[in-house]
Parts: C-alpha cells; structure tokens; sequence
C-alpha cells in the first residue's frame, strides 16, 4: 500500500513543482502595474492547485501557506487588492518557501515552525488591510489548518476551480466523502483496500466496493475533466506522459544493444554469397536505416529544451540585481535549443555561477557605466545555439571585461606559472585553476574564489569545454561548449597496431598523408608537420598510447584535431570508417583511463576505446612545454 | 581474517599454477572463455584489458600474471571467472583452470598463519584442507577493491 501512495506522491510533487515553476514564471514576467486578468488567474490556479494536492495528501503546513497566498491572490484577481511590485516580491519568497516545504514533504523532514508561522502571518497581514471589507471569514483560515480543512473550506467558499468541491455530495454523503479522503492522512485508520478504491481513478482496481468510499471516487472522476480545463492556457504540449527517467534509459540502452546487433548483422552479411545476398543486403540497409530512426526518435525523448535551465535565471538576474544595486537586462536567445537531460541538470549550477559572476563583476555600477559613456542598465546575455554536434551555450555582458593585470598579479601571488607575455586567452583559463578569485572583497554573492573551477570541472565532466574572451571595457564572454548528448557519438575508427580506437568526428578537422618534406623534427625530439602554412606538433598515437609496433614513415596518415584553442596531427596507421557509436563507461567497473573518454561495442563485438582528443592533445601540449 | 561464521560455505576452487585456490561462490557470476580482448592504453601488464559482456565493459585481470604463478598462455581452453562485486561491479580474472565448487565446512578451515605468501595474508581468508590438497581461500572482494589490483580509482587522484 505504501508504495501505491508514494507513487501518488511523486506524481503530486512533480505537479507542485511545475505549478510553482508556473508561479515564479508568471511573477516574473508580470508588468506589476497593470497585471492581466489571464495572468492573474493563472497564479491564482496553480496556488490553487497546490492546495488542492497538498490538502489531499495531508501536507497540512502546505496546504496552509497556499491557502493564505490564494486568498490574497483571489483578492488582487477580483480587484480588492492591488499588485505592487513589492507584493510581487513577496509572492516570490512565498513560492521560494513552498519549494523549501515541498522538499521537506518530499524528505519526510520538518520545516521549522517558527519560520513557517512567521511566513503565514506575513501573508495573512498582508491581506488584512483588504480582509475587512471582504467577505471570506477569517474563521474559515483556522478550519483549514486540520488535515480535512481543504474538503471543509472549499464547501462554505464558493470555488470555481476545483469543481468536485464545489457541488457538494448530499449530505449524508460528505461524511463518508470525507472519512474516505480522510484515510491518506492518517494512513492507519483506513483498511487498505479502501484506499485502492479511493484512488480508483487512477487505475480500476478490482476488489469490494466499499459503498462508503465509492462516493468520492466517483466525485474525483468526474472532477478530472472540471480541473484539466482549469489548467493554464498557455501549456503547449496538450497531451503528454510522464515517465520516469530510468524507463527512457532503459530504453535508450536497449536501442544501443540493437544498433550493435545490426551492427555485427551488416558485417556478416557482407561475407554472404550467392543468389540471396542481395536480398540480405537490400534487408540489411532497411534495417539499418530503420535502427537509426529508432534510435534518433529514442534519443530524442531525452532531450529537452535548454529554456528549463534558462528559466531560472530572470529571477536570479532580478534579485541579484536588487541586492547589488545595479540594472541589469537579461536577454535570453535560443531557449528552443534542445539537449540532452542529463546535461540539462548539470549545466544549472555552472552557468548560474557564470551569471552571477557576469552581473557581480562584470557589470559596473551605474555611475561607473556613465562615465564610461555607456547606458546605465548591463546586459547579459544567455544564448544557446547547436552548431554540427555541439551545443553551444554563450553567458556574455557589456561589462568591464577581465582583468588582465589583476589576473596575472594575482596568478603570481598564487604561484602560478606566468608571464608578461602570456597570450590573453591563457591568462583568462587562470581563473579556472582552484582558490582563484580577483573580487575586492568577498561578498556573499561571489569572491571566494570558489566556483570557477568547479565550473570549469562540471563542464569537463560532461565532456564540453568553456572558453573565454574578453575585451576590456566592453565586456565578456563564457563560451561554453557541450556534446549534443551524452549517449551517442559520431566518431571514426582509425587503426594504430593491432588495435581500434575511436576518434570523436567533433574533433576531426581533416585527414591527409604528408609528403616526406612536410615532416620536421624540431630540436632532435618532436615532429611538426607542416600544413598550409601551419606548423602542427604531430602526436603519434602508438606512442602515446604505449603500443609496440612497426609503422612506416612513407605510409602514415595524420588526424588534423582540434581541441579548444589548439590544433595537433594525430599519427594512425589507418582510418577504417565511420560509425555511430553508443559510449559505455569504462568507470562502471574499471577507472578513468588518462587519454580515454569511454569505451564502445564495435559491429564485431569487441570492444573498442574512445580517445579524449583534448586530453591526448592537452597532455602534449604540457609534455612539450615542460 | 575471520573464518566464515556460517557452518559451511560454498566455494569454488581454481588452479594457479601448483596452487589451488577458492572464492566464495555467491561472489562468481559467470565462467567464460577468453575472447576478444582489448588491450587498455598504459595498464599494467596483468590487466588484459577489457571485455563486451552483454553489453557491459568488463575488466580483464589475469591472476597468473598477477601473482607470478603458472604459464600465461591463451587458447581456447582458457577460463574466465566473472565475478559480481560489492556495488555492483564486474571483473574478469583469469585462473589456469576451474576445478570444482566444493562444500567447507567452517571446522575444516583453519586460519592463515603469518607467512610469506604471493598473495599477501591480509587478502586470504584462512586456508582448507581437503583430503591431501589444501586450498587457500581469497577475499577476493578486498583483493579486487585493493589499490595494488588498480581496478578501482585512486582515493587521491
């Protein structure tokens, strides 16, 4: 029985954080002085909403607190009350609070009851100024704070939103009506099949109608359509399904395990002769043609627009903006840009730090702003845009840019490595090393030289890159660039030895095999070859990979990559194709190989290794330098 | 090490070389042939490499190389014991030949006494005695977690 209820549960806190989402959202884009009747409806339902779940469930503190809000909401909607911006304040920290409640909900934790009465006193004062002259008995207030309260209040309140609670059963039913509901509060006083019944709707359950609880659950079916209509307008995707994420994996696992067989399919088939090998081949490309398909649409279940990340960042943008006291617009671009979920998730703490960063130190004060002749109000700008397999997502303002002086002043007061010379776009990865911070002084917004290079780290773990540019005076930029998804990459296999690797395509520039006069060795140890005009550090993979063979000079053929900033030939033996390949772990059950990204299943079965070209390059690079 | 509490534990038996060894048999998976090997870049030399096992990438180890012990020749009658370990993970070891899953009781298992062994005392968890052979029992769950195996990512990095 517990188990039905916590997957009701999940299902009501999934909802409740939408509603609150749609809350914040709509707060935020409010023009304060003159709120739409739309708009406030839409604020007014989703609180309402959240009451209405929170009642069912027994989260009485909840409940509660979105009552008060409703109350208040209901009289700004009616024209009672009036929204000002600093009521819109107040309605944030309210949906902030609910989020905190909601968890504790989730967590089975107790929020401090102290804060919790503090925050239902500030909204029921809040309202008092209009509670006079309105109708709403403050009596009601009280009779809802017991776990029944959601099903007695809305029977003496008119309420139009919930229309199961609006026309009441006969009275003799409403008892029974609410010892039914009663039961998922106090879990123990019900005998479990009633519950089942209870929430009949969800599923018909077989088993005994208890006459007693029949009642409300043919009152909550035919509320279902009432409170669909209810819902906000502006919800796009008019029918959809949750489903957990572990399901899509799942699925996106067994689309891979396919891609391999038809894989290991097509490699056979090439050795078939006679009379139905060209039906087998014709069947084969089908079939290749139709796991790719498969595989895309699966791939694409797991991908979400990036505005779920971009959305929280007007309310971030806002208060902070408010606390340092500058003027900051924030222009969101490309929020349709669609990515994986898993990146999705992890990209919010880095690109928060990255706005709070912008906003902190790159924006100036207004007076400072003036004098340099520029308008008062900053920007920064988030912008998102897939550009061939990448995603790109960019957190730029019209600040003062980095700080070279202070950079390298404070490098070498840290004991890095630096020079005067130093090209600017190595002295911008120096505030990625640890413990590196160049704020005046520490504030709680930002300074403690905490954060970029867990930026930096959060980045590289999801197999992206960040990097800077900066011009002083006119602002800065955070590039940072992500793989489409997390599952899947295009890469060619090339051989070196006896072995495969995989080469990820994003960093291919190009292959060639050099004449014997492109090849210089440079100070009697590393080779460059010599590339329209470029001079490229060769890298042979077969020694940095530590594998024995012979390779001939005449027949080598060279990867131009390009990692980041910098470009390198990479020595193979030779290219085999290319493929589309599912990334496995090599972590799950071994450890992080240096120069190996992952590992993937080949159309033989075996298994062959992903190269971290930015690593191999990167190690090189440092090799060369040392 | 403690001998096991319970009256009698299933293990299963390999040779290494002259030596028999035993794990605890809840921990093997799965016995295959070696096949398909690929070689992991600047691994020592006892790990082999890695292996497609459904689907999973699992790490190769070759206990002969590993502790010095019997001919690492590979052919088809090589075996390959899968274990299933804590958390989860899955390790290929390789073993000249698999014997027999044998039935010890915890009066037949007598402790390891301080002694130069290839495999250090601390990963043995006492040693068997069945008619003339005796057996020497693995912690094969410590052994494979230890860093000295490096199968697993360095607490320091």
């Amino acid at each position: 029985m517990s188990i039905d209820l916590a997957q009701f549960f999940q299902t009501f806190f999934e909802e409740a954080t939408d509603h609150l989402a749609d809350m914040e959202r709509l707060l935020l884009h409010m023009d304060t002085a003159a709120p739409t009747a739309d708009e406030l409806d839409s604020v007014f339902r989703a609180a309402h909403s959240i009451k209405g779940g929170a009642g069912i469930f027994g989260f009485t503190r909840l409940s509660g607190l979105t009552h008060v809000l409703e109350s208040h909401l209901d009289l700004i909607r009616s024209g009672k009350a009036r929204m000002t911006e600093a009521i819109a304040d107040e309605l944030l920290q309210a949906v902030d609070y609910l989020r905190l409640l909601l968890q504790c909900c989730r967590d089975s934790c107790e929020p401090d009851e102290a804060e919790y009465q503090g925050m239902l006193q500030r909204f029921e004062q809040l309202g008092s100024g209009a509670w006079a002259t309105s109708t709403p008995p403050a009596t009601a207030l009280e009779s809802e704070d017991g776990s029944f309260g959601l099903f007695a209040a809305p029977l003496t309140e008119a309420d139009e939103g919930f229309g199961f609670f609006a026309s009441p059963p006969a009275p003799a039913q409403v008892e029974e009506a609410i010892e039914g509901f009663g039961l998922f509060a106090p879990l123990d006083a019900a005998p479990p099949t009633a519950v089942d019944e209870g929430f009949g709707f969800f599923e018909p359950m077989p088993g005994k109608p208890l006459t007693a609880v029949v009642a409300p659950a043919e009152a909550v079916r035919a509320a279902a359509p009432a409170r669909e209509a209810g819902k906000p307008a502006p919800a796009p995707d008019a029918a959809s399904i949750r489903v957990s994420v572990e399901r899509v994996d799942q699925l996106i696992n067994l689309v891979g395990e396919l891609v391999i067989t038809q894989a290991m399919l097509a490699e056979t088939g090439q050795h078939v002769e006679g009379p139905v090998a060209e039906r087998l081949q014709n069947s084969l490309n089908l079939l290749e043609r139709n796991t790719r398909d498969l595989q895309e649409a699966v791939m694409s279940i797991r991908m979400l627009p990036i505005s779920f990340v971009f959305n929280r960042f007007p309310r971030v943008v806002r208060d902070l903006s408010h606390k340092l006291g500058k003027g900051v617009e924030l222009v969101i671009q490309g929020e349709g840009t669609e990515l994986d979920r898993g990146l999705i998730e992890k990209l919010v703490d880095p690109l928060t730090h990255l706005v709070r960063n912008s906003i902190d130190h790159g924006i100036e004060s207004p007076e400072k702003r003036r004098a340099a002749g520029k308008p008062e109000r900053g920007t920064v700008v988030l912008r998102a845009s897939q550009q061939g397999g990448n995603i790109v997502v960019e957190v730029s303002d019209d600040g003062a840019g980095l700080n070279r002086e202070r950079i390298l002043a404070k490098a070498l007061e840290n004991g890095l490595p630096v020079n005067e010379a130093m090209a600017d776009a190595d002295v911008w990865q120096m505030i990625f090393a640890p413990g590196f911070s160049t704020a005046a002084e520490v504030t709680d917004v930002s300074g403690r030289g905490v954060g970029m290079d867990v930026v930096k780290r959060n980045i590289a773990d999801l197999g992206g890159r960040i990097e800077i540019s900066s011009v002083a005076g006119q602002g800065a930029s955070f590039i940072i660039r992500l793989p489409l998804t997390l599952a899947i990459l295009d890469g060619m296999s090339v051989a070196v030895g006896q072995e495969v690797f995989i080469i990820p395509l994003t960093y291919i520039l190009e292959s060639l095999q050099p004449g014997p006069g492109d090849i210089r060795r440079v100070a009697g140890k590393g080779e460059v070859v010599h590339v329209r005009g470029d001079y490229l550090p060769l890298i042979p993979l077969f020694d940095v990979l530590g594998l024995r063979g012979v390779h001939d000079p005449a027949t080598r053929i060279l990867l131009l990559v390009q990692a980041g900033e910098h470009k390198a030939a990479l020595q193979v033996d030779d290219l085999l194709g290319q493929h589309q390949v599912v990334i496995k772990s090599l972590e799950s059950n071994y450890r992080r190989v240096p120069g190996v990204s992952g590992a993937t299943v080949m159309g033989d079965g075996r298994v062959a290794l992903i190269l971290d070209v930015a690593d191999i390059v990167h190690a090189s690079h440092t090799a060369q330098a040392a | 090490m403690n001998a096991p509490v319970s009256s009698a534990v299933e293990y299963l038996s390999f040779s290494l070389g002259a030596e028999e060894y035993a794990v605890d048999i809840l921990k093997v998976q799965e016995i295959r042939g070696y096949d398909a090997v690929t070689s992991i870049v600047n691994a020592p030399p006892f790990i082999k490499g890695v292996i497609n096992l459904r689907g999973t990438i699992v790490p190769v180890v070759d206990m002969r190389i590993k502790f010095e012990l019997g001919e690492p020749s590979y052919n088809e009658f090589t075996v390959v014991i899968v274990l299933n370990l804590a958390g989860g993970r899955v390790v290929g070891m390789v073993v000249d030949g698999v014997s027999e899953v044998m039935n010890l009781p915890a009066a037949d298992i007598r402790p390891v006494p301080p002694m130069a062994s290839v495999v250090a005392t601390e990963y043995l968890t006492g040693l068997a005695s069945v008619g003339e052979r005796m057996i020497i029992l693995l912690d094969i769950e410590t052994l494979m977690a230890s860093p000295e195996m490096g199968l697993v990512e360095a607490v320091v990095a």
